[in-house]
């Protein structure tokens, strides 16, 4: 069964210049050539995105290749010169001022490269923001608020101005503050970027953590591929404003659609990617105790090269759907794989 | 990059040159060519601007009206709203409650002792920021008793209360109005630099018309004065606010009120009060000039003290000014800081969490009881009181005594050698092709567009039939511009470079930045007396600040790759300061003068106070004959000629700029 998709958009085009909305009209799918000739630039050229809920969406790019355009035409901060959002089955599109209001206070929570917090509050203040806009009674938006901080570690500095926060406690702020109306959809726009890459490692992990419980459907923006694979189910790659290629970490590391996409992929060590059941030989073949196909190579590479014999695969439910052996597991840490 | 060739820059000397001997033997060639025009306009080319506007101007007050309200009935209304609060305030400071007709009114209840006043301001003070900031507010305070200038201050303070709380409130929502709206930024603009470029007196005169003499309309003029760079700091602070903070505030779900008074007003406070901080120092410089109108306290006394020539009682009050401007000036920066600090809040009743205000209200109360039977806790008693006039004016007396010889050789060399000959080039130079050349200047530097800016508004300056004015007002300014340049750039450059004369040269330029324009007069007219000289004096060193700030800043902030680069190429120190830092600070440098001419044109109508034959002198008069229409157009005069040298100034620092890859 298919999980049920909660965000999904349809041929948006972001596009900047005079007369953009006209020269769209005029043709609705243009060529690249076709928006430089007219002196327009285009942001974000014809994107097409389904997710499904409760999966972590990452959209990967460089610096200027639109991703932090796309979400936000995905959240409707950005007006997009053309196309269709569907949230929950509702065009975003077309909401009125107050109706998209109201999905933004109860539906979505959104959290900031640099975390834009608000200087003039504390951390409980801040947190509660999103309450006291809606004006929620003081005492239960209190009460979140409390819960919140304490979910994301910040417990007992509830009353520091942001200031007086390290970078990492900082956009632990931001997190507790997007979560603080229970959103469904949370858009995380290079969350950890500003941070030093210790701090980075450990935020991710926590990151991690909240999602195994609470569940949301998340678009995720990063301009690091290892943290893309690290986090990502599936990971849309941008170029230029157009997306290249979406797909999971293992499917772009095996079969990267262009050449672009490779060079991403090529200095991933690729046994963090890939899954045992990529590389098992299929058939009911191998000794000892089972390793499950969803397990990443890092993880069981030391038991596999240590048994004497290929070990046996197995899917979710427990079944044998292959083996696995030195041979297959060593080709990944040192084999071709590694340059090609 | 543009290719130079030689010809042009030999085409642009000899331009310049004809223009110069055009100048000395313009009107003779104008007898010979039996072609008076070139030199002085026809009467019967002039467009009657003046009358024009003033007739307008009476229309509006007497006939216009919307439907049964009358344009009258308007204004009155205005100033009624403002009369209160201000009444109110000056009761408080000043004058007392006082309740019954006539020149005998009963007092129900006296003004604030001043002890009260005083340790409300050490309070405050203490609550901003420390003792020592209070001790300075306290002794300002004290200052003011003890030398005598208690009631006239207070009457100033009042003044400042409600001028400055309007000013910053009309200029924030007005700065709102234009974020909200970039047509209505559009429109704004240049009436804002129209308004910051005209000079005060142009627009007293109008004021004057519409609300009377008195205290309101000196209080409408200040707030006009004041409010601008509140509209243009508002601006600029909203569009600061990191853009994420604007996404987050939109993702929070925030109507479009909250948005701004929740999310971006807040996070653009400190910018905001900076620009308080300006309406408030703004308010104060206004003080002298809204006497003219009817505003009593200081300003008044240094008014009266420069007409009668009383050095003495003009420098006093002047200085009281001074004092009274960094006292707010101090408490209002510490307070803007106070409220961007980290503050938590202590626990307690009411009365335990705001002892200060508690202890000056019962102070206020206990001095008002006990006043009833001594005085000397009401006013500072008139025996104690200290004067200095009489010091000054014997210190003048001296030196006009035994130096006077030396003071008159410097001014007969000036005039001479410097004065006279610009004067006699600028009036001699016929203008058509004065306005020829401006317009070819503005095509060169800045484009077509320029170009025509710089024509039409020449051009309208001598169909005003005002050009000989405008000359004088042109050589006048250059003139002192010219020498605050030649003084404040070495200064700025020498700042820059050693640390001891930076710290020197920043409390000279500090301490005359702070003085009122006014005060600069006295001392100059009592030395040199009155004339061209004396003027350009106060102007020098009015305007000398901005030459040196940014000299310094262009000199310093030439980046240190650079230095190194020059080092290491075995540059000695004057090479490295004529061959890297001084080309490096070229724009920084210009943009200095920029602000050097601007405001060297607004000390000019005050200047005319002293005899100045200029653009000034006629705002003045119009001041003076309440004629409207003559004010508005001299001051309009004035204004344009500030636009253009603005706008060639700025072209050429960016022109600057660009070939140094500062800027694309």
């Amino acid at each position: 069964m298919t999980p049920k998709t909660k965000l999904s958009c349809r041929n948006i085009w972001k596009l900047y210049g005079a007369n953009a909305e006209a020269f769209l009209n005029g043709n609705p799918s243009p060529s690249g050539a076709e928006i430089r000739k007219a002196g327009i630039i285009g942001a974000v050229r014809n994107a097409r995105i389904d997710i499904a809920e409760g999966e972590i969406f990452i959209i990967m790019g460089l610096s200027g290749s639109g991703k932090s355009t796309l979400v936000r035409c995905l959240s409707r901060l950005i007006e997009p010169t053309g196309g269709q959002v569907l949230f929950d089955g509702v065009d975003l599109l077309t909401a009125s001022e107050q109706e998209l209001i109201e999905i933004r206070r109860h539906k979505m929570g959104m959290v900031f490269q640099h975390f834009a917090l608000l200087p003039h509050l504390t951390v409980l203040q801040n947190v509660m923001f999103p309450l006291t806009v809606q004006a929620t009674p003081k005492r239960e938006a209190d009460a979140k608020a409390r819960e919140v901080v304490e979910l994301v570690g910040l417990k007992g500095r509830e009353d520091y101005y942001p200031r007086e926060l390290s970078g990492g406690q900082q956009q632990r702020v931001g997190i507790a503050r997007s979560l603080v109306t229970e959103p469904d959809l949370w858009f995380l726009d290079e969350p950890f970027s500003a941070l030093d890459p210790l701090i980075r490692r450990e935020m991710q992990d926590e990151f991690l953590r909240l999602q195994a419980r609470l569940h949301k459907t998340i678009v995720f923006i990063t301009h690091d591929f290892e943290e893309a694979v690290r986090l990502a189910d599936r990971i849309a790659i941008m170029k230029d404003g157009e997306i290249i290629q979406i797909a999971t970490p293992e499917e772009l590391v095996l079969n990267p659609a262009t050449e672009y996409v490779a060079e991403f992929t090529r200095h991933i060590p690729r046994s963090k990617v890939l899954t045992v059941g990529g590389i098992m030989t299929p058939g009911t073949d191998g000794a000892g105790p089972p390793v499950p196909a969803a397990s990443r190579v890092s993880e069981v590479a030391e038991q596999i090269i240590a048994a004497d014999a290929p070990r046996p695969v197995c899917d979710e439910n427990g079944r044998i759907i292959g083996s696995i052996g030195r041979t297959a597991v060593a080709r990944v840490l040192f084999g071709a794989g590694q340059a090609a | 990059m543009k290719v130079r060739l030689t010809w042009q820059s030999s085409a642009a000397w000899g331009l310049v040159l004809v223009t110069i001997l055009l100048g000395w033997f313009g009107r003779d060639l104008a007898k010979a060519l039996d072609a008076r025009w070139l030199i002085k306009i026809p009467s019967s080319w002039v467009i009657p601007f003046k009358t024009r506007i003033s007739s307008a101007m009476s229309w509006l007050v007497e006939d216009a009206a919307i439907g049964p309200v009358s344009f009258t009935d308007a204004t009155r209304a205005i100033a009624w709203l403002i009369e209160q609060p201000y009444e109110l305030m000056l009761s408080l400071l000043a004058h007392g409650f006082l309740y019954g007709p006539g020149p005998a009114p009963q007092v129900l209840l006296p003004a604030a002792s001043w002890i009260a006043v005083t340790i409300a301001v050490i309070a405050l003070g203490h609550f901003c920021r420390n003792w020592g900031l209070a001790a300075v507010a306290g002794a300002c305070f004290a200052y003011l008793a003890v030398f005598g200038q208690w009631d006239s201050a207070m009457v100033t303070l009042a003044s400042v209360v409600i001028a400055v709380p309007i000013g910053a409130g009309g200029g924030l929502l007005t700065g709102i109005w234009a974020y909200r709206h970039p047509r209505g930024e559009r429109i704004l603009s240049p009436v804002l630099d129209l308004m910051q470029t005209i000079p005060i007196f142009a627009y007293l005169v109008p004021i004057l018309f519409m609300f009377g003499f008195g205290p309101v309309s000196a209080l409408v003029a200040t707030i006009i004065y004041a409010t601008p760079p509140m509209i243009r700091i508002t601006i600029m602070a909203l569009k600061a606010v990191d853009p994420e903070i604007l996404d987050f505030g939109r993702m929070a779900g925030t109507t479009k009120r909250q948005l701004m008074w929740r999310v971006l007003v807040p996070s653009a406070s400190q910018s905001l009060m900076v620009g308080v901080n300006q309406v408030i120092m703004l308010t104060l410089n206004m003080v002298i000039i809204a006497s003219m109108i009817g505003a009593g306290g200081l300003g008044f006394d240094v008014l009266a003290a420069l007409r009668r020539l009383d050095i003495g009682a003009g420098f006093e009050a002047g200085i009281a000014i001074v004092v009274l401007a960094i006292a707010v000036d101090r408490l209002s920066q510490a307070f803007a800081e106070r409220m961007g600090q980290i503050h938590h809040t202590s626990p307690g009743s009411w009365a335990a969490r705001h002892k200060r205000t508690v202890l000056v209200l019962s102070l206020l109360m206990i001095t008002w009881v006990l006043g009833r039977f001594s005085p000397l806790l009401l006013d500072y008693p008139a025996s104690q009181t200290i004067t200095t006039g009489a010091f000054w004016n014997d210190a003048v007396k001296y030196l006009n005594v035994n130096y006077f010889d030396v003071f008159e050789a410097v001014k007969v060399f000036f005039l001479q050698w410097f004065l006279l000959p610009i004067k006699k080039t600028l009036l001699g130079i016929p203008w058509p092709w004065a306005i020829a050349m401006l317009t070819l200047l503005g095509w060169r530097v800045g484009g077509w567009k320029l170009a025509a800016l710089c024509g039409v508004m020449s051009a309208l300056i001598a169909v005003s039939g005002l050009w000989a004015k405008a000359m004088v007002t042109v050589y006048l300014c250059g003139a002192s511009v010219i020498l605050a340049t030649l003084i404040g750039v070495p200064l700025g450059v020498l700042a820059a470079l050693n640390r001891r004369a930076g710290i020197a040269i920043n409390l000279l330029i500090d301490t005359l930045q702070t003085l009122p324009s006014f005060v600069y007069l006295i001392p100059v007219v009592m030395l040199f007396r009155i004339g061209d000289f004396t003027a350009m004096i106060a102007i020098v060193l009015y305007a000398l600040a901005p030459a040196v700030r940014y000299a310094a800043h262009g000199v310093r902030s030439v980046s240190g790759e650079l230095i190194e680069a020059g080092l290491v190429s075995g540059c000695t120190r004057w090479q490295l300061l004529r061959l890297v830092r001084l080309p490096m600070a070229l724009p920084e440098i210009l943009l200095g003068i920029n602000q050097t001419i601007m405001l060297a044109l607004s000390m000019l109508v005050i200047t005319a106070l002293v005899g100045t034959r200029d653009l000034g002198q006629e705002v003045y008069i119009a001041l003076t004959k309440a004629d409207t229409g003559r004010g508005l157009v001299a001051g309009l005069a004035i204004a344009f000629i500030a636009i253009i040298a603005d706008r060639l100034v700025n072209a050429g620092a960016r022109g600057a700029r660009i070939r140094f890859g500062l800027e694309s």
